[in-house]
Order: C-alpha cells, then structure tokens, then sequence
C-alpha cells in the first residue's frame, strides 16, 4: 500500500479537469497531456465525462496525477481548463481554493471576476488560432491541441515527450504532426511569455510507470477474449459495451487471418437486436466454439428468456455486461453497478447465474479468459461485470501477462474417441458427483446425438412431465452451483483482525482501497474484502460470520451487492450497513471515509 | 413420460441408400401430435429427402422454436443434434451455431406462429444474412399448441373454429421472404409428397437461406369450412408455375422435354434441380415477377407453389464474413492464441 509521501504535496500530486464542447477534438489533446505525464514516469488516473450525445454537448475530462500510484478519482479540481463558455460558471466553481484557471480569454468575461482564491491564466486562444491557422475546422481543433501546449508550459510537461506521442499518433500523416507541434508550440511560448512557469503544481519526472500501460477494460477485455481462443462475437451496438467489440475486430484483422489464405478465424455477428446476439451466442457455444456478447444493461434485460433456456438446457456462454446507469435508458454514458441482482437471477424460474467482478483492465483480461473456462466448465451462462468507469477509461495496468501453457478448459466435452468408445450416450447424468453433465457436439457420429430444450427433460436428455424426473434435473443445477462456488475466482481478504470490515466489489476497489489508508492514518483499521466472483465461496462466508461490523460499499442506489449477500450467504442482515455511490460518476475515497467516519461517529462500529 | 421411443425394427426388406442405411434410419421418436396433423407428413418428407440424399444423420443439426411444429425436430433423423429454442428464435441459434461450423447441414422447423408473429424480427434478418440452411415453415394459419388463435398467416375473412372472421392483413412468408432477398423460396402443401420431397432435397442442395412455406392444416382447429388453410382449401386452391426435380450430383440429366420448358439450376454441391415450367412465361429467377406473380394469384385466393424463387449466385452468410473453409470449432487452439510472445507488441501500443 503505497504511502502518501511528504515532499511539496503539489508536485505530481493534484488534478487537471478540461471542460470543453465533444466533438471539437478535444479527446486527443486531452489524451495527449495524460499519455506525456505517464511517459514522464508520473502514474495517472483518466476520467472522461462524455455525453449521450455526438457533437455540441459539454464534455469534461479528468486527469489525476497521483505519484503515489492510486487508481481513483480525485473528487477534486486543482487546474481547470474552462474551453466551454456553456459551463464555463459551473467549472470555475469546481476549482479548489488555491488552485488556478486557465480559459480562453479572447473575449474578456465577467465570471472570471468571481473568484479571488484561485489563480487564473487567460490565453487569447481563440485570437492566436486565427492568427495562425486556416479554416474554421482547423482552427476549432487547433485551439485544443493549443491549451494542451500552454498546460504543459505551466506544469512543466517535456515538450519532446508531446513530439514523439504525436508522431506516433500520426505516422501516417507526417503533416499533421507539424501542424499539431505548431499549436502546442504557440500555447507553450505565450504561456512561458506571460507567467511565472512552472507552477508549483507540477510534473517531475519520476520511474514509477515503467512496465505498465494505459488502457481501458473494454480493450483488455478483448485481448482477453482473443487470447481466450473465442471464435465468434455477436453483438448490438449499446454504449458503454461498444468499444469491446470494435477492440475485439481489430484484435481479429491483424491477429486471425490466415496469412495464406486470407481467411478469417473468426466471426463477428452484429446482430438484429441482444435477443439475437445471445441466441447467436448459446448456438455457436452449443456448437462447440468459445462465443462471447458485450452489452449493457439494457440488453440484459432484452437476453433473459435467452439466458434461462442457457442456464436450463446447460450450454455455455460467456455475457459482458458493461454497466451503465439505469433504470431503463438511464444516463448511457455515466457509470453505475446495478445490473448484480438482474444478472445473478435473469430470467423468470428458478436459475442462478455465475457472474465475475474484475476490479480493473488487467482482471478484465484474466477474466474474460476464466470466463469462457468456467462457461464450458460448468456448461451455463458466465457474466462478466464490468462498468463504464472501467470499460471505457484509461486505467494504468501492470503489463499484462501470458502463460504458453494455458491451455482452454473445454470442460466436460466428449472427444471424438470418447464418443466411439461409447455405448450409449446420455446427456444430463453426473457420473462425477459435481453437478456437470458431458456433452458433445454436432457432427461426430449418431451416438452422441441428443436433443436440447428448454422445456422440461429428464436426466436422459427426454422431454418429460414427470415431477420427479423434473425435480432429478433441477436438484443436479443445485449441486452444479454449488461447484461454481468453488471455481470461480476467490474473494482478495486483506484480515487484520480488524472487528470492522468493507466488503466490495468491482471498480470500488480503487477508492475503497485509498479510503482504507487515509483511515489507517487517522487511527481506523478495517479488514477488507472483495468478492470478484458469485456464487460467492466459503471464503465471503467466513469473512462476515468474524467481522462484528460489515461496511457494503457499492455503486447502485439500492444495495444490490448487501442483498445478494443477505440472499446467498448465512450472514445476519442487522451487520451488514451500506455506503452507496450512485450519481454516476466514478466514486471517490472520500465518500467512503466519510461514510465510515459518520457510522464510527454514532457507535456504529468499534 | 409423455415421450414415446419408437421400437427399431431390423427390416432387411426395406431397401437401402448408398450409406447402407435405410428409411427408418432417419426417422426420429415417435410423434405426439394429433392424428392427421399436416405437421406429421412435413417430418416423412423430410424423412424420405434425408434418406434419399444419403446424408449421414450426424451430419444434420436440428432446430425449432416452440410450437406443434417445432416439436417435429424431435421426430426425424434421430442420429442428428437437436435444438428446439426459445419461441420465435430459432434463427439466432441457427445462426450461432453456423459460424461455429459450417460444414454441416441445418434444417430449421418452425411455425406461422413462431416465424411470422414472436419471431418475425429473427427471420427477417436471418433472411437477409443468407445463412446456408433451409427453414421449412409449417404454415396452418393458426397456433395450435396454444389452441387455436389466428396467426399472421391467416388470410382476411377466414373464420375460427368458433366462428370469429379475422379482419387483419396476413403475412404471406413467400412475399416476405422475396422482398428482403432470400435467395430460395420454396412453398408447399404437406398433403404433396411428389412436390415437397424434391424441394427439400434441393433446399438442403442450396447455398444460401432456403424457405420453404408448407401449407400444413391443423386438423383440430383450422381444418373447417371457411377456413383457407385446410386440406380441402388447399388442395383447390393451389397452382405450380414450375415444377422442380432433383438430381443427384454425379446423375445425368435424362428426362426428355420440349425445349424452352426446362430450366437446369445447378446448385452448389454440384447437384441440379431439373425445372419444368408448367406456365411458360414464368422465370423463377426473376425475382420482381415471381414476387408480382404471387401476389396476383393471392388476390384471387389462389397458393402460388413449387420453387418460385432461386439465386444461386448470392454469397452466402459464411463467404461476406470471409471465414476460413474449416469448421470454427475444429481451428486448434494454438492456431487462435497469439501467445505470450506477441504480447509485448501489442501492449507496446498502449504506452
Ligand atoms: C415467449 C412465449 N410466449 C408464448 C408462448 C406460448 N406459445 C407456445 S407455441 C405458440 C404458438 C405456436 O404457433 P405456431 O408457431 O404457428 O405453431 P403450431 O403450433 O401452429 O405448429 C405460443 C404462442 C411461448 N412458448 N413463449
Ligand atoms: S393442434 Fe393442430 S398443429 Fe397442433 S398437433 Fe394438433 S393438428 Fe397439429
Ligand atoms: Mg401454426
């Protein structure tokens, strides 16, 4: 647990917001200032709040630049680059004491006046983009690039880092690279020019990102799902779930085409709608391939009769629910963890769904390769839930690793000898004890052929209405679930014989984690857990039945992950007290402090 | 147990394909529909074109939605993997398990229920995918297994069994399927062996999404007067512009017709489908005629059948995706992998 150190706090230890109009290009100047301070050696943490929306809306992006290497939120503003004159008042409001602005002071405004507890830095950027730049595009676009060139005058980013990034962005159009140069350039002079630079808020050249990358989950999730061997991807476009496919295609085109042949390795589906996308899913894993969906959560609601017949009929199937806030359309591009309960029990009878909680990218890309591993495993629907905050931001990961000698867990699957040397075969026996059936696939020979349905059939593959054949084939599912607890990724226990702990789930293992060390330093200590997989195993159980006091912490309104613990676990409701984080934007440590010092404050928790 | 296994008995009198299996060989379990259903004479037609293709029963994957018709899947080639879905859905697991191995061959039973009211949205795209199966559609105008309400199919004025007239415009599976492009269109009537049993064949011959619209009565609650989708209707009511022969790969073309009368399509495994024309100004590779022909004739209640419709030259679901010609299932691991070593490479574009 890294420690706050106790150089000038200011230095590589503060927080850049840009407010800006999407649309306007504003992503890759921002981008590109995050992408130099982590080449400098400084951990960063990116936020990007975007709008439901293609072009004009208000948009903002945050920057933390955290040496001590945390991974949430700041939850506050030290530099805000005010471009957008729509929210210009509200983001001067945002900025803390001491902290500076830096707007576009072309046109004087009187808001700027509002404030005298923060430095402000007026850039005409406007005026110099029309001095030096044609065309009413170029000169939108420019601005941006712009501000990113007087910021890194101000918090003394390496203007030769920004050249090389940019070069590599643009290898193909050496021009654009010029161009680009040319307006950080600009920005970069006026500011040396104008003001005392650099600021005490700073960038200093540090070692602590080597053998680590930027990237979002919803890409790492991909890789993962190419690594993993899925063949097929089936898909309707849903924000904030899209970018996983888009990755997983151009993983395929430069990794699964046959350099001979020119063919493919792979299918990609878009389909007519997620009723079609998980139904592409169940027939190909059916069949015998690794396939996998993105979606998000309305799409989960439109798979679940789909899901049940999976869970039923025992056919794997990997799902990535990449959760945006609900209910119904909700906030499409704001981050949420309120899809637990719809996928734990979606669909209507009685089914259980195994579902895995990965914290950050690189459990993004472990998990979607466990995923596909318990999905044949266990023959049956595995859930991967990400979130927005993690599908779509750029987090800083550990190089992500790889083992030559995985090999896929095909699960209970009959080989082609298997099936010869047999003489019957019956579909849902459980010779094993552990729940899990065998199958085997199409194509192989008459006596593997068996018949898959969602209505009711016996432990030999036939329709029945019988009860006690029916209630047989249930009893077995239980039994099975029951094994899931044991393979699904165990819960990360930090016990220190703390009488209080937080249990967790997901992308607030960032915040919870950084909560837990502000906490220690004010004399509190609290054990941690966090589930990363459901059914939940004997590990979660254990956990709450020796803790005196259980802090939830979650990002949904109405306590999704505290009920499932209630639901699934001997635990006695009265222990359990929630702290919620549900505006949609990612949660920072301060609302768990807060919340923990508040319930110690009343006698909560010793 | 509702399910009834059919006793196998050796008959060496019963004569033999070239894979020395006989008719009973593709035969499933033993039907639970009622007795006379037309849905019982679609499963022997498909039973007899199986057989006399010579396909080997593991070779075929079976899939349905929910329904009477849906449940037949179970009640031919017993040999094969089956699959009956979710109701109106069949065509996603249809196309799922496709792409995972195209190698097979994919019968797809549904009903006017399940395919043109629940399931009108999955069939449309399926359509419009040209997924290599045949989707055979047993069309009786009502859904009967949940007791006879109107379906989709069933045509202005036809009247319940109680005596209600359904007022709403039918879905005719045949016009639909021409206007968004299938590249086969076949139609039907369970009661016609002679003309059924070679569609099939050629169906499961095409490259490409095969329909087939079988008028097949429901004789408990659509088979009454006044009704236009019982054996009686249909029977008067049905005219061929075509008729369709199959022949085998390897056979000669030997049947003898005037010229100008016979059309040979040669399909994609190199059989053909041999077609005679019963009207002579009928092309059916003409897809704006066929498609104005069939409405013409519907005004005046008449069932435009035989192959109305073929394309054999559309690309197929398999050739836009441009995937490799081995089945997805069977690409070794080590192939799909990239491996640890090409693994700094790609990481080395997130820095
Ligand atoms: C989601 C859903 N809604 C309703 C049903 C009930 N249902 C079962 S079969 C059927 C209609 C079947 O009609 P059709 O496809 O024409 O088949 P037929 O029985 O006429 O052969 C309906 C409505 C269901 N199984 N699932
Ligand atoms: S109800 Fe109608 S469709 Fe169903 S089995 Fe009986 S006759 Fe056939
Ligand atoms: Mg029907």
């Amino acid at each position: 647990m890294p420690e706050r150190a106790s150089a000038s706090p200011r230095v590589n230890d503060f927080s850049v917001k840009f407010a800006t109009v999407n649309g306007s290009g504003s992503t890759s100047a921002n981008s590109l200032v995050m992408k130099a301070i982590f080449r400098m050696g400084v951990p960063v943490v990116s936020k990007n709040y975007f709008p439901s929306n293609i072009q004009g809306l208000p948009t903002w992006y945050e920057i933390r630049v955290t040496r001590d290497g945390w991974r949430a939120r700041a939850g506050s503003v030290d530099i805000m680059v005010a471009m957008n004159a729509e929210t210009y008042s509200s983001d001067v409001r945002e900025v803390c004491a001491g902290g500076c602005l830096i707007y576009d002071s072309t046109w004087p405004s009187n808001t700027l006046l509002a404030r005298d507890d923060i430095k402000t830095f007026g850039v005409p950027f406007a005026q110099l983009c029309n001095e030096n730049f044609e065309g009413a595009r170029a000169r939108t676009l420019m601005k941006n690039i712009m501000y990113a060139g007087a910021l890194a005058a101000l918090i003394d980013l390496d203007l030769e880092v920004i050249r090389t990034l940019l070069a590599e962005t643009f290898a193909k159009k050496p021009a654009l690279v010029e161009s680009n140069m040319k307006a950080i350039e600009i920005g970069y002079r006026y500011a040396k020019e104008k003001f005392a630079c650099p600021l005490a808020t700073r960038i200093e050249r540090m070692n602590a990102t080597a053998g680590h990358i930027m990237i979002d989950g919803n890409t790492a999730a991909a890789l993962g799902c190419l690594y993993a061997g899925a063949t097929v991807g089936a898909w309707y476009p849903i924000t904030p779930s899209t970018s996983l496919m888009d990755a997983f295609r151009s993983l395929c085109a430069r990794h699964r085409v046959d350099p001979k042949t020119g063919k493919n390795d792979y299918v990609i589906v878009q389909a007519e709608d997620e009723l079609a996308a998980i139904g592409i899913v169940i027939g190909a894993s059916w069949n015998g391939v690794r396939a996998f969906t993105p979606t998000s959560g309305p799409g989960i609601s439109l798979m679940e009769e789909f899901l049940g017949l999976a869970y039923y009929a025992e056919v794997p199937a990997v799902i990535f629910d990449v959760q945006r806030v609900g209910p119904s359309t909700g906030m499409p591009t704001r981050t949420q963890q309120c899809d637990l309960l719809a996928c734990a029990y979606a669909s209507h009878g009685d089914t259980r769904h195994v579902m895995l909680f990965p914290d950050s990218p690189e459990e993004c890309f472990q998990m979607a390769v466990k995923a596909f591993d318990l999905a044949e495993r266990l023959q049956t629907p595995v859930f991967v839930l990400l979130d927005l905050d993690i599908g779509m931001n750029d987090w800083m990961a550990p190089d992500f690793k790889w083992d030559d000698s995985y090999q896929p867990d095909r699960g209970k699957m009959l080989s082609d000898e298997q099936v010869a040397g047999l003489s019957k075969f019956h579909r849902y026996l459980d010779p094993d004890g552990d729940g899990i059936p065998y199958r085997t696939l199409p194509g192989v020979s008459p006596k593997a052929a068996y018949f898959t349905r969602g209505s009711g059939h016996n432990r030999f593959g036939v329709y029945t209405e019988d009860s006690a054949e029916y209630q047989d084939v249930m009893d077995r599912l239980t039994r099975k679930f029951a094994t899931a607890a044991r393979l699904v990724p165990p819960a990360i226990v930090e016990s220190r014989g703390a009488s209080a702990g937080i249990v967790s789930l997901g992308s607030c293992d960032a915040p919870v984690r950084e909560a837990l060390a502000i906490l220690r330093r004010s004399g509190t200590a609290i054990d941690y857990l966090r589930v990363r997989g459901f059914p939940f195993g004997a590990e979660v159980e254990e956990f709450l039945a020796t803790h005196q006091a259980i802090f939830v912490v979650e990002q949904n309104r109405d306590a999704q992950l505290r009920s499932l613990l209630t639901l699934e676990t001997a635990v006695d409701k009265k222990k359990l007290r929630s702290i919620l984080h549900y505006n949609g934007l990612p949660m920072p440590a301060v609302c768990i402090v807060d919340g923990i010092n508040s319930a110690m404050a009343t006698g909560v928790a010793a | 147990m509702s399910f009834i296994s059919k006793p196998k008995v050796a008959n060496p009198s019963l004569p033999s394909n070239e894979l020395g299996l006989n008719r009973r060989d593709y035969e499933g379990s033993m039907s639970t529909l009622c007795a006379g259903c037309g849905h019982d004479s679609v499963t022997a037609a498909i039973v007899q074109a199986a057989y006399e293709l010579a396909l080997p029963p593991q070779s075929v994957v079976k899939l349905s939605g929910i329904g009477c018709s849906s449940k037949t899947t179970a009640y031919f080639v017993a040999g094969a993997h089956g699959f009956n879905a979710v109701h109106g859905r069949m065509p996603s697991i249809a196309t799922g398990a496709n792409a995972a191995n195209r190698n097979l061959r994919y019968i797809g039973v549904s009903g006017d229920g399940d395919s043109l009211s629940i399931g009108v949205g999955q069939l449309a795209h399926v359509i419009r995918r040209n997924l290599d199966m045949v989707y055979i559609l047993e069309n009786n105008g009502v859904y009967g297994l949940t007791k006879g309400q109107f379906s989709a199919s069933a045509d202005i004025g036809t009247k319940s069994k109680k005596g209600e007239a359904n007022e709403q415009e039918p879905i005719d599976p045949v016009l639909l399927a021409l206007a968004l492009g299938a590249s086969f269109v076949a139609r039907s009537f369970s009661g016609d062996k002679e003309q059924l049993v070679p569609l099939i064949k050629a169906g499961l011959s095409h490259s490409g999404f095969a329909i087939i619209d079988v008028l097949s009565p429901c004789v408990t609650f659509n088979d009454h007067e006044g009704s236009t989708k019982s054996y009686a209707y249909v029977r008067e009511h049905s005219e061929a512009p075509v008729a369709a022969d199959y022949v085998a790969p390897q056979r000669e073309i030997s049947v003898s017709y005037a010229p100008g009368e016979l059309l040979p399509v040669t399909m994609h495994d190199g059989s053909s489908v041999l077609l005679r024309k019963l009207d002579p100004d009928y092309d059916p590779t003409d897809r704006a005629q066929a498609a104005a022909y069939v409405q013409e004739r519907a005004m005046r209640n008449e069932y435009v059948t035989g192959l109305i419709y073929v394309d054999q030259k559309r690309r197929d679901f398999h050739a836009r995706a441009n995937t490799t010609d081995a089945a997805l299932n069977s690409v070794p691991f080590e192939r799909l992998c990239p491996g640890a070593a090409k693994l700094p490479r790609i990481l080395a574009s997130f820095r």
